[in-house]
């Protein structure tokens, strides 16, 4: 009883703190786009807990409910250190990757970000003139050896516990040199004023979602790490049609696609000879690719019930 | 050696002796130096105003640039840095003419430095206070820049460039400050000035004289100080610059991560720093008639070391690109590629190397002694040419990640906007401005440092005209 009283003191602290509770109205996600929605409901959650302790809040028109610990607000200490015990991983399979943008589109919406810039960017690769052309989605690496946090002036960038690298837009003085730093090119800036949808500017700003922007700072892919606490995928991973990008923690040795079929890590890494992109360069991303092999693929589902009706095909 | 400036007999009365008598010399000198102190006159007003025009219209560029972000430069996702770093670059690389100048050749104990070192520490604190703030100007958060204080981190070269430039700002300044104390004690006298100052003035130059009357003792002091600030500061410049080579080197991307970038930069600092100060000579000397004092000789010496550093910097750039290009690894390629033919930079690359690097070298090896016009075009064309060298070091790499942007149908480039010249401009017409008001507020000749050489030296180690030889030598006898 004094512990629960305890906690809704110290929670309320926290909303008093300037977090405003939207996110237990379910605010954060109403910018998730309709056919992500579709997919990441008809995707089973990433394996672990998805049901956790339920914790009072303070929302912002002052009613106190009962919300997901995970989706309480947070002390800031606590965005920076990250989802106790988690390594979140990803794996792309460049071999059933079609090339479609589906996920770039669904990282578009779920971000609300704005045409001029991609979190998670599609290139059309071709190693050799004698080998065969093929897809390469590319969303941050969230390195373990990240060049971007280490060459940070104020420590706006960082790298958390749970492996992601996040960026906090309210500490960016906007030099850029993490821009300069990246090998893969991932990180974008806000070089005019932002133009958030409504929706976006309403909910509290966390690194882990990186909303609302605000100009003069640096954003790129976060992981999505607010849908994986809630045991969710990524945009990008759930919106797949081909299901190629894989998402999951390293520590558990499981990975999941937007099909649903959860593989041991370590397995598909191995037997699929999964690589790292320039790993030469010591960066340790966090994402691997499946080498382009066989890539004979049946075309996708895309009916509507998975994809909604805004798919196009560029190519 | 005793002819120091000297003060008013009313000083003495703390029980001090009274210093030697000033010299004609000293007189002489102070004289003429002196006429640059006037108040701004006829063409100085048309200039003044001119730069503060320009001034004005790059303070209006900023302010736009603040109200809509760095949309309004050319500056995008990939092309992230631009002319603002690259003339951070430039202007801290100009700011090494004081160090080279001033304190390399006062260890080495070279006695024509004289009449040249006010010049060149004045160069070096005015292009750190225009280059520094350029890293400003390029921030997407100028009003957060308390964070580099409350969040620094020691892992980031930027705080490594904040560190040593602040050191360096404060080194320089006290270096050019301490060594125009007996100056400013002559200036305090008013006397042989030609100028009539005001009460205003006359205090200022009083108070910064510290009360130096020219004894002995404080000549002691005074050497003692300049002489340890000398070796300080030498350090402190290579660190500075190798620093800001390091903001490149420091990163994984083709063009940038050389081990050669420290020395690299260094070397090419120095070399656009010491034709800075050909430059800057060449134009006082014209404008105040200062021919006495910095005679051909000067102009042949600088000119001289200014060979020494485009060779050097020819040799850095050869090593640099030699081995990329041989080595020819394929983003490397890309960006060689880029660099020395298929684009806009190839023009721009090898007209660097012809009119920048290889045009210099020729003009400075002439054999002409009777005029310094071969020595003033090479300087001119060094300028140039390290600011567009600058450009070429920054904005190809920019353009080459290592995943081709070319695949996901990006075409990335980069040009400078209007917003970006203006601030440039105003960047270089402040720098202008600041040494033109230095120059009406301090003689741009050391005074002290010019009488001294010639009493104790001579007019010809000194590089001054002889004619103020048959001065000194009246006196002195």
């Amino acid at each position: 009883m004094s512990n629960d009283r305890r906690d809704f003191i110290k929670n309320s602290l926290i909303v008093l703190g300037g977090a405003v509770a939207a996110k237990a109205t379910g605010g954060a996600f109403a910018a998730v786009p309709a056919p992500a929605d579709a997919a990441s409901a008809s995707a089973p959650p990433v394996p672990g807990p998805s049901s956790g302790p339920m914790v009072p809040a303070l929302t912002a028109d002052g009613r106190l409910v009962q919300v997901h610990a995970s989706a309480a607000p947070k002390p800031a200490l606590a965005v920076r250190q990250g989802i106790p015990g988690r390594k979140w991983v990803m794996v792309i399979d460049l071999a059933s990757c079609d090339g479609c943008r589906t996920c770039t589109r669904a990282c578009g919406k779920m971000h609300a970000i704005p045409g001029d810039r991609e979190w998670i960017r599609v290139f059309k690769m071709q190693d050799s003139p004698e080998t065969a052309p093929y897809f390469f989605p590319r969303p941050c690496f969230h390195c373990d050896n990240p060049p971007c946090t280490r060459v940070c002036p104020v420590d706006a960038t960082f790298k958390r516990q749970d492996g992601t690298v996040l960026i906090d837009n309210e500490r960016c003085i906007g030099c850029r040199f993490c821009m300069a730093a990246c090998p893969y090119s991932v990180r974008v800036f806000n070089w005019s004023r932002p133009h958030d949808p409504p929706e976006v500017l309403t909910e509290p700003y966390s690194p882990e979602h990186g909303t609302p922007r605000r100009i003069g700072t640096v954003e790129k892919c976060d992981f999505c790490p607010d849908m994986a606490e809630q045991g969710m995928l990524p945009a990008c991973a759930a919106a797949c049609p081909m299901a190629v990008i894989y998402f999951g923690d390293q520590n558990e040795d499981a990975v999941t696609n937007s099909k649903g079929e959860t593989v041991r890590l370590s397995t598909l890494l191995t037997d699929r000879a999964g690589y790292q992109y320039m790993e030469e360069l010591g960066t340790k991303p966090r994402v691997y690719y499946l080498p382009p092999k066989n890539r004979m693929y049946a075309p996708p589902d895309r009916t509507a019930a998975v994809l909604g009706h805004d798919v196009m095909r560029r190519r | 050696m005793v002819n120091g400036p000297s003060v008013p007999s009313a000083s003495s009365a703390d029980g001090t002796p009274p210093p030697a008598p000033e010299s004609a010399l000293a007189r002489h000198i102070t004289t003429e130096i002196g006429t640059t102190l006037a108040l701004p006159r006829g063409g100085e007003r048309l200039w003044i105003l001119f730069l503060l025009l320009v001034i004005t219209a790059g303070a209006a560029a900023y302010i736009m640039q603040l109200i809509y972000g760095l949309s309004v430069t050319g500056m995008r996702d990939y092309v992230s840095w631009g002319v603002y770093m690259t003339n951070f670059v430039f202007f801290i690389g100009v700011s090494h003419a004081g160090t080279l100048i001033s304190a390399i050749l006062r260890v080495t104990n070279a006695e024509w430095r004289r009449p040249i070192t006010r010049m060149a520490e004045g160069i070096t604190v005015f292009a750190l206070l225009v280059g520094a703030p350029m890293v400003i100007v390029d921030m997407g958060r100028p009003d957060r820049l308390q964070h580099v204080i409350l969040y620094g981190r020691l892992n980031s070269p930027i705080l490594w460039d904040v560190l040593s430039v602040t050191t360096y700002i404060t080194g320089s300044f006290l270096y050019l400050y301490v060594a125009s104390i007996p100056d400013f004690a002559i200036l305090a006298r008013q006397g042989s000035t030609g100028n009539t100052f005001s009460v205003l003035r006359l205090r200022i130059y009083n108070f910064f004289s510290l009360g130096y009357r020219g004894t002995p003792q404080q000549k002691h002091h005074l050497e003692r100080a300049l002489g340890t600030m000398a070796v300080v500061i030498i350090p402190v410049a290579v660190s500075v610059h190798t620093v800001v080579s390091w903001v490149f080197g420091m990163t994984l991307r083709p063009g940038w991560h050389s081990t050669i970038f420290g020395p690299y930069f260094v070397i090419g600092a120095i070399f656009s720093g010491t034709a800075g100060i050909v430059l800057a000579m060449a134009v006082f000397r014209r404008v105040y008639g200062l021919e006495k004092y910095l005679t051909n000789r000067h102009f042949r010496y600088l000119g001289t070391l200014l060979l020494v550093f485009n060779i050097l910097y020819i040799y850095f750039t050869l090593s640099e690109y030699l081995t990329t290009w041989y080595g020819g690894e394929s983003v490397d390629m890309r960006l060689v590629d880029m660099l020395m033919g298929a684009s806009h930079f190839g023009p721009l690359f090898w007209g660097t190397i012809v009119f920048g690097l290889f045009v210099p070298a020729i003009l400075l090896v002439l054999p002409i002694k009777k005029t310094i016009a071969p020595i003033v075009i090479a300087a001119i064309l060094v300028n140039i040419g390290m600011w567009v060298k600058r450009y070429l070091i920054i904005i190809p790499t920019m353009l080459t990640p290592f995943i081709d942007p070319k695949a996901a149908g990006a075409t990335p480039s980069y040009i400078p906007t209007f917003v970006e010249w203006m601030i440039t401009a105003a960047a270089f017409a402040f720098f202008l401005l600041l040494f033109t008001m230095f120059a009406k507020f301090l003689p741009i000749i050391s005074i002290w440092e010019t009488v001294e050489g010639v009493e104790t030296l001579g007019a010809e180690r000194t590089g001054v005209s002889p004619e103020l030889q048959k001065l000194a030598g009246k006196e002195i006898q």
